[in-house]
């Protein structure tokens, strides 16, 4: 049992147990949080993997920004607990058995992959990714999606404050 | 015995290290309050706290006390986990942003483990230091939003808003930076600022307007004078932490002035050439520095305290200048231990003059209203961020010719 | 050593449970927070193959995703404060005009 596959483990259950709290709390705001936590955790796993950069980035951007987003809308429209209605019970006896059976499907197919060809069953321990890789490829083989996704945020940014705009 | 700490001294070293900076860091927070009220008290022509123990230096320890013993009530109405979680979630982020920088350039090996001054030494230390920033929002969105009032909402919201301006010009002016060191890490940033020249090869002179933007930027994400606008008494009753008292207060608190030694140590690193001298190298002789400021101290903590005007400072501030005289002395006479207290030195002294810098600025400028303070952010500091990276590009793309 | 099929157990379980989340809950932002899991799960197995092929495209394609999330999420988010103060409620069974 490495240190390896010790930290793997925790990490993963924190994710999945605040995955799990998004779907049962009530309040948005308790939702928004555990995904948060899903979030860092998910942080933690890039940092197992090498991928410092990209860990580094998932906490500042989503976790420090786009969450950061929800919650202020979560506070600007007073969002209250969700109402307790009556469940279909169909939703309730024939959704989560299909949900389970879906994320087997998924499942299977994604890890039946790494037995087929070429895919070595795990990545060699330890071994870094550095910024200067991934930035040489940014801008050098994939500098057009690079300058689109720069457009794309102009074009979001545009977006978002024609639809936030009071009618006059 | 030996054995077992042999095996185990990754995990050991590193939590014995982090005890000792958690409690420097909190003595240094206690009594950081003390030289904030003392310099702001001579600021306005008046004493500060001079009552409890001989010039007032046992004011921290009466705050820590009445914190301790004062009732922490819980408003009706509020959210219970937002209200806990938000002073938890500040408090920790600040102490954990402290776990990345590097106080020191010695190494030591220590039964078996190569360590350096500074809990973890990570390729990416710029970059977590920027991630904690962006988490802390939440203590303040989350403190504001669970007291269930609509100050605290305001404050909150307006806080966390600003908060969130000033974090892309702070990201962006140590872009600057990074550009002329190459790396992330921090350890490497000061070392690539060389010690030849001295002060000559610190980046603050190519990096000037970084710093400043670095600076301007710092003050608004830790929420000091002049952009305190959110928590100001006279303004919003106490903003997002208005309806919390006592321990969790002093939560908030103790994060505030963390995360003002946090900025203060970045900008030593990043600008100020963090540990090196700002005498050539060659110029051995100021190594005695540390020794000719603490000597005639102790001698004239010495001499205030013969004659100081009750019976506790005539006992205690004779000790304690006896104690600094010693201590310098002690310097003098054995060389290895004043090298080795070189760099630790000269980054406790720039940190402090970062510390004195703040706590002037909040004796002497008014505060911004909040309109101007959140154009200043993003109509001036953005884009004066945003030339200064374009400018160091350029300057760099042509010197490369 | 973590063998790569763990980390996409791992991804394709976090995937099922923002699909369960976006199929049962009511509050449209909490449904819109689901989306935004089903993108996490997907970055991470795109670094895991990263890691496991050795190759840092992989990395590149994870900060594209989440430049991607930032814009649907400025902009998703505009048009639900919209909505919800036309309708007056952030239900999502409350978007019925089309309704027969």
């Amino acid at each position: 049992m490495s240190a390896e596959l010790v930290i793997f483990f925790v990490l993963a259950v924190i994710a999945v147990l605040g995955a799990v709290s998004l779907i049962i709390q009530r309040h948005p705001i308790h939702s928004a949080l555990s995904l948060i936590v899903v979030m860092v955790a998910l942080a933690g796993l890039y940092l197992l993997m090498g991928a410092e950069f990209v860990a580094a980035v998932q906490i500042i951007v989503y976790g420090g920004a786009i969450m950061v987003l929800f919650i202020f809308v979560i506070m600007l429209l007073n969002a209250g607990e969700e109402e307790r209605t009556n469940f279909s019970k169909l939703a309730l006896y024939a959704g989560i058995p299909m949900a389970v059976a879906v994320t087997g499907l998924i499942a299977a197919a994604l890890v039946n992959s790494t037995r087929a060809t070429s895919l070595p069953a795990a990545g060699a321990a330890g071994t870094l990714t550095s910024t200067r890789t991934l930035s040489n490829l940014l801008f050098t083989d994939f500098v057009y999606p690079f300058e689109l996704t720069s457009f794309l945020i102009l074009v979001a940014i545009l977006g978002a404050i024609v639809l936030a705009q009071r009618e006059n | 015995m030996n054995e077992f700490l042999t095996q185990y001294a990754f995990l050991i070293v590193p939590i014995v290290k982090i005890a000792i900076l958690v409690f420097i860091v909190l003595t240094v927070d206690a009594y950081l309050t003390w030289i904030e009220r003392k310099v702001i008290a001579h600021i306005q022509a008046r004493w500060g706290p001079h009552r409890v123990g001989p010039h007032g230096l046992l004011q921290p320890l009466a705050d820590g006390v009445k914190f301790i013993f004062k009732e922490d009530p819980m408003p009706a109405g509020v959210d219970k986990v937002a209200y806990f979680l938000a002073p938890f979630i500040t408090l920790m982020l600040a102490l954990t942003s402290l776990a990345v920088i590097p106080f020191g350039p010695q190494r030591f090996t220590v039964f078996g483990y190569q360590t350096g001054i500074g809990i973890a030494d990570v390729n990416i230390s710029l970059l977590v230091l920027f991630a904690i920033t962006a988490l802390s929002v939440y203590g303040v969105a989350l403190a504001g939003w669970a007291s269930n009032s609509k100050y605290s909402l305001l404050g909150g919201l307006r806080s966390s808003a600003q908060m969130i301006s000033y974090e892309l010009a702070l990201t962006l002016s140590v872009v600057g930076v990074l550009l002329i060191a190459g790396d992330f890490s921090l350890r490497e940033i000061v070392d690539h600022q060389g010690s030849a020249h001295g002060l000559l090869s610190w980046n603050i002179f190519p990096q000037i307007i970084g710093f400043l933007c670095f600076f301007i930027a710092a003050i608004a994400e830790t929420n000091r004078v002049p952009f305190d606008l959110p928590e100001a008494e006279s303004e919003l009753v106490a903003g997002f932490h208005t309806e919390y008292a006592s321990m969790k207060f002093a939560m908030f608190f103790i994060a505030e002035y963390t995360s003002m030694i946090t900025v203060s140590c970045l900008a030593t690193i990043m600008f100020f050439g963090g540990w090196l001298s700002p005498f050539p190298a060659s110029w051995t002789f100021t190594h005695y520095l540390p020794s000719v400021l603490l000597i005639p101290f102790g001698l004239w903590v010495i001499f205030d305290g013969i004659r100081y005007e009750n019976l506790f400072g005539r006992m205690v501030l004779p000790v304690v200048g006896a104690v600094l005289t010693l201590i310098g002395v002690g310097l003098v006479l054995f060389p290895p231990v004043n090298d080795a207290i070189q760099g630790i030195f000269w980054f406790l002294a720039k940190v402090f003059t970062f510390l004195f810098v703040y706590v002037w600025m909040r004796g002497t400028l008014p505060r911004f209203r909040y309109d101007q303070l959140m154009s200043f952010g993003w109509k001036f500091l953005l884009p004066v961020s945003i030339a200064n990276v374009i400018l160091t590009s350029a300057v760099i793309l042509w010197r490369m010719h | 050593m973590v063998p790569t099929s763990y980390y996409l157990l791992l991804s394709a379980i976090l995937f099922g449970l923002g699909i369960v989340a976006f199929v049962f809950k009511r509050n449209i932002i909490t449904i819109f927070m689901s989306i935004e899991l089903m993108l996490n799960a997907v970055n991470l197995a795109f670094v895991a193959f990263s890691q496991a092929l050795h190759k840092p495209d992989g990395e590149v394609f994870v900060l594209f995703v989440i430049i991607v999330a930032a814009a649907e999420a400025a902009v998703g988010l505009g048009i639900i404060i919209l909505t919800a103060r036309n309708r007056r409620s952030l239900n999502v069974e409350s978007v019925n005009l089309l309704k027969l």
